[in-house]
């Protein structure tokens, strides 16, 4: 038996075996360690907050402070945790395997990729000791705030701009990959459901980055040279910031929760060890998701003073993208009918992943109806919806993949009773935290704010309570994963039985992939 | 006079609820259903599964049934939306400004507040605009708001159908003093309303000292335009960050700071300077240039915002502060 990618020789020794490597599941590795480790740091950063939000008039630390923290608990959430978290983690791990690939098309690209988003996560993180000091304008570096602000929007903005780059790159690479490197057989009605979200991302990222790019671009030209884009006193329009902006971030919502959505598709076959439902209504649901989601920008600026035209037509179709996502839930669930389940935590995440992201999904028709955006537009509800649909959505379906692709990843099996323990705390936890936000939405409470009148005081402390239930769930879930990788029983290579393609070869599997070039005959999900 | 729904708050409330019936309807049926079969198929109640094979006709219906919904929700929320943006011929109008952390209400009459009073069950329509950068206003209890955008008029209205006070906060994310730009809605009956209204003009609001006038009589010039620059120094804004008491508040107390010796961080390096005319000009052209140390960076620059001759007065001023 060949040995695994692990143990493989390298190019370079040590450390440089992995920042130099071209093997997309080092790559993926690579990313995925990196992500996760933003990510502590953002959950950290979200509870300092929740911590100063407990009370009202309870200060911990400085109004700046906390503009600047909720900053970069956005920037680190976004940019860098959920956007390169499914694809660029595990979808470079898993895709190629998936379709029977010995590597993706760019191998080289791939790895540049990686050091572009380590660059600009560096460049970010040098921007809050240099400079004006730490960025305090929030993710959305909305102008003309963030033209006059003193602090160092620049430095910022360019990291966002590289880590920008390297996520087209990605797409591209993983488009190429998809299009020409599936082994004989592997037609597309045979790929699973999960390469299909990613290669539906792939679209988005390649098509709508580069107007993020622009954007960035412009607004660093702007603050640097004085011309004037954005700015009115300099003769520019702050909306047209806001149309740009969201013309790229709104597809990157999509770039977020597609491949949680693939994800959880992959999972529930083999747990319900029965063919998905509706195999080609999900992946042409992603398809429709990833170009419909394009049009729908302007749900973002419902009370910017756009012309109320405009806010009826994006109106109408936010109602229309929010279908597609309904039809997937409606296929999840009827691929439970008359299976044989066998409830392993990746299925228990996926469970709790249906139901978070569909309060996250009917939260959204309250912000896509005119009469109640205009109430809970900048308020608290945005705050609690899209946690929702990026935690519990996106958020719980990378824990779900992680939790099944574990054994394929490592070789060895994550400790089950702990998992479910986990994902339990987790639950309970987050529906504290986000459901109260909810409620002090609706009454009234607008977000990024420091501090508060005491009339909302009740939601905030559950809220605030939530949050430490919530993090002991992933304290529980990471010492899981990590304590299984040295401790872990081995795991054999197929333990779920699972019928596609990257578990057809050893876990983990050996730098080539597959020991001999892989036929395929059937679908990904046919367990007979 | 105003027909449709009695309150304000309506349109938004029932499409909240029209939607919040639905959305629960189809979540407690998907949670149940799902919940159902994890019971019912689980491995030991069902060991052997069953293929069931596509059904076309069902990915159809569950299309088509949510798709009509979705449009059914569009309809109301856009409904009540063309309610809430089409004032009333006979509202009354008030300017509202917008600024780095304050509310100004400008009246037809010249009357200008920092609190915004109406008259109860009269329409109000607000026409909105900011001095610096983005805000939004806000009013919870009558379910409304919009953008405060520089260079630019957006509009609101309200049907203030209750006596009372209310919140109206800033919920478009504009810097440091963000979540205290807070003020009231005070809804007050008619009448009382007609008498504060003849009243004399108010001035902007809080200018209880005006320590311009205190001193330095015999140099008429420069009080004139202390004076002014007293003025300034309340209708710009500047009062969010600066007292001229000797508290510091976010930025240095303007009390006793002219003459005074300051290290400032220069293109990240401490270094020394006196407080004088240039250097406050330049504080307020180029704030980024030299900042006081131990103070968030966030003076915003008021170039665009002031003349030359009221950079003028605002130093004469600040030099009155001793
Ligand atoms: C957003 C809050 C804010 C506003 C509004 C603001 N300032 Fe400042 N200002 C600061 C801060 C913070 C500092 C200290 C840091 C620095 O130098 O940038 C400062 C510094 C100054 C200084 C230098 C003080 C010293 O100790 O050397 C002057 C003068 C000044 N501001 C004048 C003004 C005037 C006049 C206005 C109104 C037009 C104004 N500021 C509005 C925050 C503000
Ligand atoms: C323990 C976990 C978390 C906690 C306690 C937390 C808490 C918060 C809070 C309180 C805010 C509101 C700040 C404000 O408006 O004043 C916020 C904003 C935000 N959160 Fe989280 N969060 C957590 C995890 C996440 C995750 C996993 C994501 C993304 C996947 C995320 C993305 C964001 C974003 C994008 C914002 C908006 C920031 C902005 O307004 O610019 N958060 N979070
Ligand atoms: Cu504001």
């Amino acid at each position: 038996m060949e040995a695994s990618f692990y143990h493989a020789k390298t190019r370079y020794p040590g450390i440089f075996g992995w920042i130099f490597t071209t093997d997309h599941k080092r790559v993926g590795l690579l990313y995925l360690f990196s992500s996760l480790s933003f990510f502590a740091v953002g959950v950290s950063l979200g509870l300092t907050m929740r911590l100063e939000l407990i009370r009202s008039g309870m200060h911990f630390y400085s109004a700046q402070t906390y503009n600047a923290i909720f900053t970069l608990h956005g920037v680190i959430m976004i940019f860098l945790f959920i956007i390169p978290g499914i694809p660029s983690s595990l979808g470079n791990f898993i895709m190629p395997l998936q379709i029977g690939a010995r590597d993706v098309a760019f191998p080289k690209i791939n790895i540049l990729s990686w050091w572009l988003f380590i660059m600009g996560g560096a460049i970010a993180v040098t921007s809050l000791f240099t400079g004006g000091g730490p960025p305090d304008t929030g993710w959305t570096f909305y102008v003309p705030y963030s033209i006059r602000t003193g602090t160092n929007i620049s430095l910022a903005v360019f990291g966002v701009f590289l880590i920008g780059l390297s996520s087209t790159l990605t797409g591209m690479n993983f488009l190429t990959t998809i299009h020409r490197l599936r082994a004989p057989g592997m037609t597309w009605k045979r790929m699973t459901l999960f390469t299909w979200s990613i290669y539906a991302t792939s679209w988005i990222q390649l098509l709508a980055t580069p107007v993020l790019a622009i954007t960035l671009l412009l607004l660093i030209i702007e603050r640097n040279f004085g011309v004037g884009f954005f700015d009115p006193a300099k003769g520019g329009d702050p909306i047209l910031f806001e149309h740009m902006f969201w013309i790229y971030s709104h597809p990157a919502v999509y770039i977020m929760i597609l491949p949680a959505m693939g994800t959880v598709t992959d999972i529930i076959p083999v747990f319900t060890r029965r063919n998905i439902f509706g195999y080609s209504f999900i992946a042409a649901s992603s398809l429709a998701i990833a170009f419909v989601g394009y049009l729908v920008w302007g749900h973002h600026m419902f009370t910017s003073g756009m012309s109320d035209t405009a806010r009826i037509i994006f109106s109408l179709l936010t109602f229309i993208v929010a279908v597609p996502s309904g039809v997937k839930v409606f296929n999840w669930i009827a691929s439970l009918y008359k299976g044989s389940i066998r409830m392993n935590a990746p299925l228990l995440y996926t469970l709790a992943f249906i139901f978070l992201f569909s309060i996250g999904g009917l939260t959204g028709l309250v912000q896509g109806a005119l009469a109640t955006a205009v109430h809970v537009h900048g308020t608290y509800f945005v705050v609690g919806h899209f946690h929702y649909v990026m935690f519990g959505g996106a958020g719980f379906g990378f824990f779900a993949g992680l939790h099944y692709w574990f054994p394929k990843i490592t070789g060895k099996l994550y400790e089950e009773h702990l998992a479910k323990l986990a994902c339990f705390f987790l639950f309970i936890g987050f529906n504290m935290l986000y459901f109260s936000m909810f409620v002090l939405g609706w009454e009234g409470m607008p977000r990024r704010y420091y501090d508060y009148l005491p009339k909302f005081n009740g939601p905030n402390l559950v809220a605030t309570i939530g949050s430490w239930i919530l993090a002991m769930g992933l304290i529980i879930m990471f010492y899981n994963l990590v304590h299984s990788l040295f401790a872990g029983n081995e795991a054999g290579d197929n333990p779920w039985e699972a019928a596609s393609l990257e578990w057809q070869t050893t876990s983990p599997p050996p730098v080539e992939n597959f020991a001999v070039q892989p036929v395929v005959t059937k679908g990904p999900y046919e367990f007979r | 006079m105003v027909t449709g729904w009695p309150n304000m708050s309506n349109p938004a409330d029932d499409t909240f609820f029209f939607i919040l019936g639905i959305s629960l309807t189809l979540l407690a049926l998907n949670t149940g259903v799902m919940i159902y079969f994890v019971f019912r198929y689980s491995r030991k109640r069902h060991p052997k599964a069953e293929e069931v094979g596509e059904n076309t006709l069902l990915e159809i219906i569950w299309t088509v049934i949510p798709t009509l919904l979705v449009l059914a929700m569009f309809y109301v929320g856009w409904k009540g939306f063309v309610y809430m943006r089409t004032a009333p011929p006979d509202a009354m109008v008030i300017h509202v400004t917008a600024r780095q952390w304050s509310w100004t209400f400008d009246y037809a009459n010249g009357k200008e507040t920092n609190v915004l009073k109406v008259p109860v069950r009269k329409p109000i329509k607000l026409l909105i605009t900011s001095a610096d950068v983005l805000h939004s206003l806000f009013i919870p209890a009558y379910h409304i708001k919009e953008d405060a955008v520089p260079g630019r008029e957006t509009h609101l209205w309200f049907l203030p159908d209750q006596l009372g006070s209310y919140d109206l906060f800033c919920t478009e994310y504009c810097g440091v003093g963000h979540s205290s730009m807070i003020t009231k809605v005070d809804v007050v009956p008619q009448k009382e309303f007609d008498d504060w209204y003849a009243g004399k003009k108010e001035e902007a609001a809080g200018t209880e000292e005006k320590p311009g006038s205190k001193k330095r009589a015999g140099k008429h010039e420069a009080g004139q335009s202390a004076r002014e620059g007293a003025e300034l120094f309340q209708t710009k804004g500047c009062t969010a960050c600066h007292t001229a008491d000797g508290t510091p508040k976010i930025g240095p107390t303007f009390k006793g700071v002219f003459g005074k010796k300051e290290t400032v961080i220069h293109n990240g390096q401490e270094r020394q300077i006196t407080v004088d005319e240039a250097f406050i000009k330049q504080t307020l052209l180029h704030p980024e240039i030299d900042r006081v140390k131990g103070f968030p960076p966030i003076m915003p620059s008021q170039q665009g915002q002031l003349t030359d001759k009221e950079i003028e007065e605002l130093i004469e001023y600040i030099k009155e502060l001793k």
